[in-house]
């Protein structure tokens, strides 16, 4: 039980929010009231819920909400949620070449970081990493947990063009991107496999609250993975996460 | 089908928002003026959630290739129908080869175009509501063809509407945001007297705002956000986040607009003129 907050955000949503820190615990509870309240108090037909790190939005799609009476019943159900538990988390094995065709950026932060490229990669890969917040575009995936000796800036002209399932480090963050996209992120690799696929339902199969742990593979590898999702026949690594 | 002989500046086609998937980044789409297509989409009878056309600044040239009945709804262009001008919120029947061409535009920014039974096309996440990456492209393109049963009879209950335009209207409702508290009251005299400015970037996703306010330097977790949603940069920016916006940021959010004033905005062109009142 944490103490949290609730105010009105317009006519049809209320944001709920924890304690302002970047914390797993956090997460889980949050994550353990959404699963709450999906199973016993609100009708998901009517309801969106979006939690990203220290904070629970929830949207009514047509009608406005009566906020106070609303908000009495929230925190009670918080109140008495007790011990359940969040859904089911997995730790994605992501398959990443780190292959300087697609790391376009890999020497230039080895320079500027002072480590090899073969340790940047055995880093990043030997990291786990927190899904904390999914949001800016379809499936992109805020990531918590990155090694302090792998911060960077920003690249100070951001490109106009990134290409899809590029594998980045910015600041404090490392991500990939789900599409095509602008954006002004260092470039280490590229992910050989989809996050987001419109055509799937779910058409992201990664939670918040999701472990990412990124693979290193060969441009080998990366091609057949390519081919093997094609035809839809590739078996993404996935393992449960006790929560 | 519809056939575009020329696609206009930026016709899309949208329902009323693709819900659901917010939790996966997905943003709601829909059409920006929901108030209008409420109102075209009755006179036809139809479901609320039927696929419009969304013709912004410019429209397209189209020539029908079935017999159905239409509305148009929203901004004021110079529309015609195989020559002869027609008006919103009237219903006109339309026959197999009658082209219809959009002109000047006279006031507001987006026209809808609605067809008897809605125009049909795939439903991707539940919504027919054009969004790249999820569909192909944003918006329509010339000599694309879009779907619609053929309609050769209708009796609509009522043919005209009146409507109250809300196209001069400049005032937008707004709510206080999550982060309202961090204005001070120079930010806050700032933001109630002054006159802003649609900047040249505006489009489906945000509407930035020209003038500036004082800047700030609070920094908060990434948050979800929402269509009207007014973002406040640490440089004193306002962007307003629209139908298209991202589900999530890291800008305080000061303020969140009403319905109606969502309504109001998406009307706003380049260069127009809105100010703010606290509901």
């Amino acid at each position: 039980m944490y103490p949290i907050s609730m105010q009105s955000f317009g006519v049809h949503a209320i944001l709920v929010e924890w304690p302002n820190k970047v914390d797993e615990n956090i997460l889980d509870d949050i994550l353990a009231f959404i699963q709450d309240l999906k199973k016993n108090r609100l009708d998901e037909k009517e309801w969106e819920l979006v939690p990203s790190y220290n904070s629970l939005t929830l949207i009514q799609r047509a009608k406005p909400i009566d906020f106070e009476p609303f908000c009495k019943n929230l925190q009670e159900w918080y109140n008495n949620k007790g011990k359940t538990k969040a859904a089911q988390k997995f730790l994605w094995r992501l398959p990443v070449c780190y292959d300087l065709d697609f790391g376009i950026d890999l020497q230039e932060v080895s320079e500027v970081l002072n480590i090899s490229i073969s340790e940047i990669i055995l880093m990043h890969t030997s990291n786990i990493y927190t899904v904390y917040s999914i949001g800016f575009l379809p499936g992109f995936m805020y990531l918590g947990g990155l090694p302090k000796a792998l911060e960077t800036s920003r690249k100070t002209t951001p490109r106009l063009k990134i290409e899809k399932g590029a594998v980045g480090l910015a600041g404090k963050q490392t991500g990939l991107y789900p599409q095509e996209s602008p954006g002004g992120w260092n470039i280490i690799g590229n992910c050989s496999v989809s996050i987001f696929n419109a055509k799937n339902e779910p058409p992201c199969f990664v939670n918040v609250g999701d472990k990412i742990q990124f693979n290193s593979i060969s441009r080998a590898e990366y091609d057949l993975h390519k081919i093997e999702g094609e035809v839809g026949i590739y078996q993404l690594e996935k393992i449960e996460v006790d929560a | 089908m519809l056939k575009l002989l020329k696609s206009g500046f930026f016709t899309t086609l949208q329902d009323l928002g693709r819900f659901g998937y917010r939790n996966k980044g997905v943003p709601v789409s829909g059409v920006m003026d929901a108030e209008t297509v409420s109102k075209i989409n009755m006179l036809l009878a139809n479901i609320s959630n039927a696929p419009v056309m969304e013709i912004t600044m410019t429209g397209p040239t189209a020539i029908f290739e079935a017999d159905t009945f239409i509305v148009l709804g929203g901004a004021e262009m110079s529309v015609t129908l195989n020559n002869k001008p027609i008006y919103n919120y009237k219903v006109y029947q339309v026959y197999k080869g009658d082209i219809l061409s959009y002109g000047r535009l006279e006031k507001g920014f987006r026209n809808y175009l609605a067809i008897k039974d809605g125009f049909s096309s795939e439903k991707i996440l539940g919504s027919s509501s054009l969004y790249f990456p999820l569909t192909k492209n944003s918006c329509l393109k010339e000599n694309d063809s879009i779907r619609y049963e053929k309609h050769p009879a209708f009796e609509p209950k009522i043919s005209e509407l009146k409507v109250d335009s809300f196209l001069n209207e400049r005032v937008l409702h707004i709510h206080k945001g999550p982060e309202f508290q961090i204005l001070n009251d120079k930010q806050l005299e700032q933001l109630f007297i002054k006159t802003f400015t649609v900047a040249k970037e505006n489009n489906r996703m945000a509407y930035q705002l020209h003038e500036m306010i004082e800047g700030h330097c609070f920094s908060m977790l990434t948050s979800a956000t929402m269509p009207g949603t007014i973002q406040f940069t640490p440089a004193g920016k306002l962007i307003i986040l629209m139908k298209d916006g991202q589900t999530t940021g890291g800008y305080p959010r000061i303020f969140q607009l009403s319905d109606k004033a969502i309504n109001i905005l998406a009307q706003k062109k380049y260069g127009d003129n809105i100010s703010f009142k606290l509901i």
